[in-house]
């Protein structure tokens, strides 16, 4: 298996990462936790853009992923980390397979809407449970690591920590590889003229099926590794808000490069976390400026989600 | 001689307008057909409903003798039957090689792989191949907007070829294309196509590229094919050149008539 | 037979709280083809206006009850004039011809400033202004009892449905409108000013946001955050009707106030999304909405 020169550029950033985290302070890793995460909800929705698609409910996996670690450990007995991210994603997968027969029937705003109406159906649901805590959510805690259990809050952080730089890495070569693979050029190829691409003898709606469903387990796992940094799940994760963070981040780092969501990720939380120390009633305010801006003089992450083919004269 | 697309009693209708009316064809494997008549006479309707775009409202077709009725461009194309487009239709942001690949990509399997990556070797020879087949290698890593015209109809014609169908319709190839640079890109066409043993039928308004390349020709008005037959004979009736050609004398080929 | 009357009233209550406030949205959309996401951002800024003017009306005892009802309508039209001339002109008319889906970006991005902007100026606090909204009293309808207010708006609602129709359909500058909803480009070559006619339109859309929150401030306390509830219920009902109808939107609301109606009495657990799993379902069979595009050329 060759490994080429972007993919052994992340495994090296990723080894200092790791490094790192061994001699930085708590509040750092914290934040980077939270912060790589968010980036591989965010690769989700970035997976989406690619193809033209706008999803404005990305959380709804996000939650997903969240929720099933937590209540892994909570109600199934399942305290192994790695075993409960896995079926967080795999929950997420059948989700996605039952409403991606819908959504791929869609595209723009329409897609955009069902997207974040069906995100917006498990918040609703989520606060309507009592046995999952309502609004307040529930606790994420007693996991543990192939048997081994972290004893302080310290080392919970570390493991964490270490293992969402870990599965940024994974991700990220899997990704990179995928954009490359007939996959990856030809869900953009439907961006680009999906008419053509029914006329060379392919079908746009199951490949952007499919490309759902992968983008959902992603996501999925990036809610994961949030309840365990957090140590907390709620249905906040699922409202639609928190979905236009993703798509704000997104924007941010652009479709260009696979390494791009998780710096934009980074400069967010950063931004984020001193905003609202120093001025906090403005912070959404210099979210909505910023994404203007990006939009108006940085198109060119937003340049290619926006060229299609748009021909009048479509045959 | 067997035939490889047959339309029977093919109606279209929009509301009030007859769009298609009683369309009987045969085409016979290796024909090169041509298909003439005015803007709005039903030539692009019949194009669109024989490659499933448009779904017909009365009719049947059939390709290699197995109804096609109802299929979608996707199963029309996987069955052997290709088309260009009117206004070429490409992926804007790719270069012309990317284009080409996907093509192949698609033609090879409807089920993409995942993990492998798209620009295999065998796959980049292959557009290289058809890329110099076509004149326009020196285009092959521009951006397809970047490209002008004529080459970009070449590009979605070398598309469809790419594919290896058994069948082509190209839409209007010529146009958009000056009228010193038609003959030349017909040229190029015809020849690669030739070389894939490709049945053709394209749709063109200039008789003069008609008449170079064409074994028959269709003549369409109003919805309706008027003429069916032989280059020679089709233009020079008398209702063909009154609604489609007009009366002028025609020259080379030296057919006869006034 | 108790329940199915409160289901019906319930129904109908809510149902014109949606057209009220999902109207403006697709007028917008209809014309501009634009859905807003700020449009909730509007309707908190005239709840705002709305329970501050009030507010202050009646802690200083200035004057009679009446006149409050006045102030709401008042604060609301001038709201929603000033912020949406300033929007339209000052932020939307330099992105016109973008992408629809990047449209919706832009407008999400503007949803952001102004919910700061409005806890900038009105603070974090909530307002109060339910003199209005007590004043009416209530009505007995067998063991039930109705606000009169929240009937009064079913009035207001239906007069406002019937006088945007009235003024599309009727009047010279409705038939303009519809000529640039049919085609731009015509209505350009035609001399309409079609600058003109997006800025109208884009006015119109968020003074009836702005209304629909001024007419809510009395029943409710006007806190942060209250637009971006509205938004989400909002575009359920203009999607479900047909983006830019307006019998749509009235449609719309009427089967989502009736079917939220329905579960509030009959299966309190489905309450919250039951107007998502309604848009689910009819987007499942009629894609375009209950009135699709064709009615857009109607709005």
């Amino acid at each position: 298996m060759r490994f080429d020169k972007t993919e052994i550029s992340l495994a090296l950033v990723a080894i200092a990462c790791v490094l790192f985290g061994f001699v930085s302070p708590g509040w750092l890793i914290f934040l980077l936790t939270i912060a790589l995460a968010k980036a591989l909800v965010v690769q989700g929705v970035v997976m989406q853009m690619r193809s033209g698609l706008v999803s404005f409910g990305q959380g709804l996996f996000y939650c997903i992923g969240g929720y099933t670690v937590g209540m892994g450990g909570q109600f199934f007995g399942i305290h192994d980390a790695i075993a409960a991210l896995a079926l967080g994603m795999a929950v997420a997968i059948v989700v996605a397979m039952i409403l991606g027969l819908l959504l791929t029937r869609y595209r723009d705003i329409f897609f955009a809407m069902l997207s974040l109406a069906f995100s917006m159906i498990l918040f609703g649901i989520l606060v309507k449970s009592q046995g999952l805590g309502s609004t307040d959510g529930f606790n994420v805690h007693n996991w543990t690591v192939f048997g081994w259990a972290p004893e302080t809050g310290a080392d919970s952080q570390q493991t964490v920590f270490t293992m969402t730089v870990l599965a940024g890495l994974l991700i990220a070569v899997l990704i990179h590889r995928y954009t490359k693979a007939g996959i990856g050029v030809i869900c953009e190829a439907v961006r680009e003229n999906e008419v053509r691409v029914e006329y060379l003898g392919l079908s746009p709606r199951w490949l952007l099926y499919g490309n759902y469903v992968a983008a959902a387990s992603v996501s999925a796992l990036g809610g994961g590794l949030t309840a365990l940094a957090t140590g907390h799940v709620d249905p906040e994760m699922a409202y639609w808000t928190t979905s236009g963070e993703f798509i704000f981040i997104a924007l941010l780092g652009g479709l260009g490069h696979v390494a791009a969501p998780f710096i934009a990720a980074i400069v967010f939380s950063v931004v984020r976390t001193y905003s609202i120390e120093f001025v906090p009633n403005t912070w959404q305010m210099i979210l909505g400026f910023t994404l203007l801006g990006v939009i108006v003089f940085l198109p060119k992450g937003l340049w290619s989600l926006v060229s299609r083919e748009k021909s009048g004269e479509r045959t | 001689m067997t035939t490889i697309l047959e339309t029977r009693s093919l109606n279209k209708e929009f509301g009030a307008v007859i769009a298609a009316k009683d369309l009987n064809v045969q085409v016979a494997k290796g024909e090169v057909v041509g298909v003439i008549g005015s803007n709005g006479a039903g030539k692009t309707t019949f194009i669109n409903m024989v490659t499933g775009y448009l779904k017909p409202t009365r009719g049947e077709i059939l390709f290699n003798g197995k109804s096609i009725l109802g299929h979608s461009p996707r199963a029309i194309t996987r069955a052997g039957m290709a088309r260009s487009f009117q206004v070429a239709q490409l992926f804007p942001d790719m270069s012309v090689i990317d284009n080409l690949i996907v093509a192949l990509a698609a033609a090879e399997s409807p089920r993409p792989s995942f993990l492998s990556p798209l620009r295999s070797d065998a796959r980049i020879a292959r557009a290289e191949e058809i890329l110099a087949e076509f004149g326009i290698e020196n285009y092959q890593n521009s951006k397809v907007t970047a490209v002008p015209q004529g080459a970009r109809k070449l590009v979605d014609i070398a598309m469809a070829l790419i594919g290896n169908p058994q069948m082509l319709l190209l839409d209007e190839p010529t146009s958009g294309v000056s009228m010193d640079e038609k003959t030349g890109l017909m040229d190029t066409v015809m020849n690669a196509v030739r070389q894939h043993g490709v049945t053709v039928l394209f749709v063109e308004h200039d008789m003069d590229v008609v008449e170079r390349y064409v074994s028959r020709v269709l003549a369409f008005y109003s919805g309706e094919i008027i003429a069916d037959g032989k280059p020679a004979a089709v233009l020079a009736d008398n209702r063909v050149r009154d609604l489609v050609t007009g009366h002028r004398p025609t020259h080379k080929k030296g057919n006869g008539a006034s | 037979m108790t329940s199915l009357l409160a289901v019906l009233i319930d129904g109908s209550i809510y149902a014109s709280w949606l057209f009220l406030v999902a109207a403006g949205l697709t007028v917008i959309y209809g014309v501009m083809r634009i859905l807003n996401m700020a449009h909730g951002s509007f309707y908190a800024i005239g709840a705002y206006s709305a329970a501050s003017l009030v507010g202050w009306y009646f802690n200083n005892g200035i004057g009679p009850a009446w006149i409050s009802y006045l102030l709401l309508v008042g604060a609301a039209l001038v709201a929603g004039l000033i912020v949406g001339v300033i929007v339209e002109r000052g932020l939307l008319r330099l992105m016109y011809g973008r992408d629809e889906i990047l449209m919706v970006i832009i407008t999400y991005a503007l949803l952001l400033i102004l919910e700061d902007t409005m806890k900038i100026v009105w603070g974090v606090s909530p307002y109060f202004a339910y003199q209005p909204y007590t004043e009416l009293g209530r009505t007995a309808f067998g063991l039930l009892k109705v606000s009169n207010y929240d009937l009064a708006l079913v009035g207001v609602s239906a007069v406002l449905g019937l006088g945007l129709w009235a003024w599309l359909e009727r009047t010279n500058q409705g038939k303009v409108l519809r000529a640039v909803i049919h085609d731009r480009e015509i209505a350009v070559a035609m001399g309409v000013n079609v600058r003109l006619m997006f800025t109208i339109t884009f006015v119109l859309g968020t003074t009836l946001g702005a209304l629909a929150g001024a007419l809510t401030a009395p029943a409710i306390s006007v806190v942060p955050g209250i637009g971006i509830e509205v938004i989400v219920l909002a575009f359920a009902v203009v999607v479900i009707g047909g983006l830019g109808s307006i019998g749509g939107a009235a449609v719309g609301a009427l089967l989502v106030g009736l079917s939220r109606a329905a579960a509030v009495h009959y299966a309190p657990e489905f309450e919250l999304f039951v107007i998502y799993g309604v848009m689910s379902l009819v987007l499942a069979f009629r894609p375009e909405g209950l009135f699709g595009r064709t009615m857009a050329r109607k709005i």
